[in-house]
């Protein structure tokens, strides 16, 4: 019972944080509380804890995706200006378009790592680049605004079934997914495989190049459905939206303790750590802090989540490996 | 035969990828010089390279940040709380010495928190750059809000507007200098050597007596300082300050480092290259902005450069193996 508490500190330290934030806030203002700001803040929240599942498999498997924000830009501008072409097709046919437009940018990202062996921040550092300017190439500079957007296309991510909009219900079936995959299937165990020693996973048979194109396409795959989801959300497209969201994603994953180092990583971690940046996003203006202090927030509290695993991953380090975990804290 | 063959590639190995880049930003030239008009014209020339100085100047040490197996992605926020705390300097009156020194100073404490970080709690850099990023630019954002500070004294815009000799601005002029110095820096003094042997094998260079951790840091307050001083000169430049100012600068700087043939997995590079790789950049977008290209093309340009260089020597050497193996 110990033992599992343990593995689970985390976990406990950031609910009990965010339950501390939620209830101070609320004493702040009562409103904080209420069902609808629950609801406002996981809908809020539920397009960067897609992206962060996503990244969560990436950063796992020892790879970083810099280019999610821009896959999402890209693709919500395709799914848009399809829309302004064909506003009678049924929804569904735009929801698979964006999936495969996204699939197809995250294996450009995978194949290349795969293939050549890129680095993926080097990869992924181009390809946020170059997706964020074809979308102005695609789109000439211009916007696509709601009254040229389809009712349809508009309206699916706010329709409320059963209390809840159907963009938590996106966000819902993609944990589903991903919690599947990563317990149930074959490829999603060895994520973990790959990202903890690669080199003793090629001699377990798996090919670890694959495994991470994988994790590259799945990625994109979420991307491109949150460009729909995005886009449908604000009613509006053009060059610039999302831009440095892929930031945000990747503090969430930090913050909920998925280890940069690849290998580690839990999804309820990355949840909490969604969750955590949500409620801070939410809190600020309730207590009246100018929404500016939100980007020095997420970054201080990136850094402070990374120095307490630090340590405590010293810790268990230290019994195996004395002399270097002595040098490196030196 | 084929050893032959080798041993002779390997005495172009040392500068091969110095004189292909050399041999692209000679092509680059001659298509822009024939593509416009207005290329060769000595004060375009010069106005051009105002574009990638500043950027040119924090390249040098990321160079050797990268060698030794880190990366800043921090650099651009480090210009922007640079600039704000000259801005208020620069408001509460202070002279032009002190507004230089107070760039300088902010941009050293900066590399040096990114430094202490990663050494002390043995964080990966790129984790710990990510958040300062967000750090120091949502630090501008609280200082500034959607205002500008602007109160810069007359004399402050030479290190970004001024000239040296004739068309030679004071920009250039710093860049060259302080690309020798990198030069002698990692070339040919123990330090160098040192970085070179971190970004190979961190252990076995620990194992030999180096202060690892030591160097590390700092070659990070070594970024830090570089990125304040092209604050100083941005700034300068612009004449006023905005928590948006150098946004997404990283991406321009980092590719110039790899493109420079930088490994971006640490333990190879050199200085040479990146300084080609700094012209010939400059000239690609100086020439695409000649043809009217939007900045935002621009960018898809530089980001397939960066893909393409990396991707080069990898299907090269693919191709030589698959050669050798039949």
């Amino acid at each position: 019972m110990f033992n599992l508490l343990r593995a689970k500190l985390r976990e406990i330290y950031l609910t009990a944080i965010i339950l501390v934030i939620a209830i101070a806030v609320t004493f702040k203002s009562a409103d904080f509380m209420t069902s609808g700001n629950i609801i406002e803040i996981f809908n809020d929240t539920s397009i960067l804890a897609m992206l962060a599942l996503g990244q969560m498999l990436v950063i796992i498997t020892r790879g970083i995706d810099l280019s999610v924000a821009s896959n999402l830009a890209l693709t919500g501008m395709i799914v848009a200006l399809m829309n302004t072409q064909f506003p009678e097709l049924s929804m569904v046919y735009f929801i698979v378009l964006a999936i495969v437009v996204g699939m197809a940018l995250g294996a450009i990202n995978g194949l290349l790592i795969w293939k050549l062996s890129l680095p993926s921040i080097v990869v992924t550092l181009g390809t946020m680049a170059i997706f964020r300017g074809v979308i102005f190439i695609i789109s000439n500079g211009t916007w696509v605004n709601s009254h040229e957007l389809s009712e349809a296309f508009i309206s699916l991510p706010r329709t409320v079934i059963l209390g809840f909009p159907v963009l938590n219900y996106f966000g819902l079936a993609t944990l589903a997914a991903v919690i599947l995959f990563v317990t149930y299937i074959k490829s999603g165990r060895e994520i973990y495989a790959c990202g903890s020693n690669p080199a003793a996973a090629v001699y377990t048979g798996i090919d670890v190049g694959k495994i991470q194109c994988l994790t590259f396409v799945i990625s994109g795959a979420i991307a491109g459905l949150c460009g729909y989801l995005w886009v449908a959300r604000y009613a509006v497209a053009y060059v610039d939206i999302a831009n440095g969201f892929e930031l945000q994603v990747v503090a969430a994953c930090v913050i909920g303790g998925v280890s940069i180092a690849g290998g580690r990583g839990s999804i309820i971690g990355c949840m909490l750590g969604c969750l955590f940046l949500g409620v801070i996003k939410n809190a600020l203006p309730v207590i009246g802090i100018s929404p500016f202090w939100q980007m020095a927030i997420s970054g201080f509290v990136i850094i402070a989540a990374v120095v307490l695993n630090s340590k405590s991953a010293g810790k268990k380090k230290k019994i195996i490996l004395k002399p270097q975990s002595a040098a490196l804290a030196s | 035969m084929l050893n032959q063959l080798k041993n002779k590639s390997g005495l172009f190995k040392d500068k091969s990828w110095e004189i292909a880049l050399l041999g692209v930003a000679v092509l680059v030239f001659i298509f822009n010089s024939l593509a416009s008009p207005y290329f060769l014209d000595l004060w375009n020339l010069s106005d051009a390279t105002f574009n990638f100085t500043e950027k040119a100047i924090i390249a040098l040490p990321m160079a050797l940040l990268i060698i030794g197996r880190d990366i800043d992605l921090s650099v651009a926020s480090i210009i922007a709380i640079c600039s704000v705390a000259m801005g208020l300097v620069a408001q509460a009156g202070g002279g032009i010495t002190l507004i230089v020194l107070t760039g300088m100073s902010v941009g050293m404490l900066a590399g040096a928190i990114n430094g202490f970080l990663v050494t002390y709690y043995a964080i990966p850099s790129i984790v710990v750059t990510i958040g300062t990023m967000s750090l120091f630019r949502g630090l501008s954002y609280i200082i500034l809000g959607d205002g500008v500070l602007k109160d810069y004294p007359d004399g402050f815009s030479f290190f970004g507007q001024g000239y040296v000799v004739g068309a030679l601005s004071f920009e250039l002029v710093f860049f060259l200098v302080v690309a020798l110095l990198f030069y002698l820096l990692l070339h040919r003094t123990v330090f160098g050597r040192v970085v070179f042997a971190i970004g190979n094998n961190p252990t076995a260079a620990f194992y030999s007596g180096v202060a690892v951790n030591r160097y590390r840091f700092l070659l990070f307050v070594l970024v830090g300082l570089a990125s304040g001083i092209a604050s100083v000169m941005l700034t300068s430049r612009l004449g006023s300050t905005r928590p948006t100012i150098a946004l997404g600068w990283e991406l321009s700087i980092i590719t110039m480092v790899v493109l420079g043939g930088v490994n971006i997995l640490g333990g190879s590079g050199s200085i040479l290259g990146v300084v080609i790789a700094v012209f010939l950049m400059g000239l690609v977008t100086f020439g695409l902005g000649l043809l009217n290209v939007p900045g935002i093309v621009m960018s898809v340009v530089i980001g397939m450069m960066l893909i393409g260089v990396i991707s080069i020597p990898v299907l090269l050497k693919k191709y030589h193996a698959r050669v050798g193996a039949t």
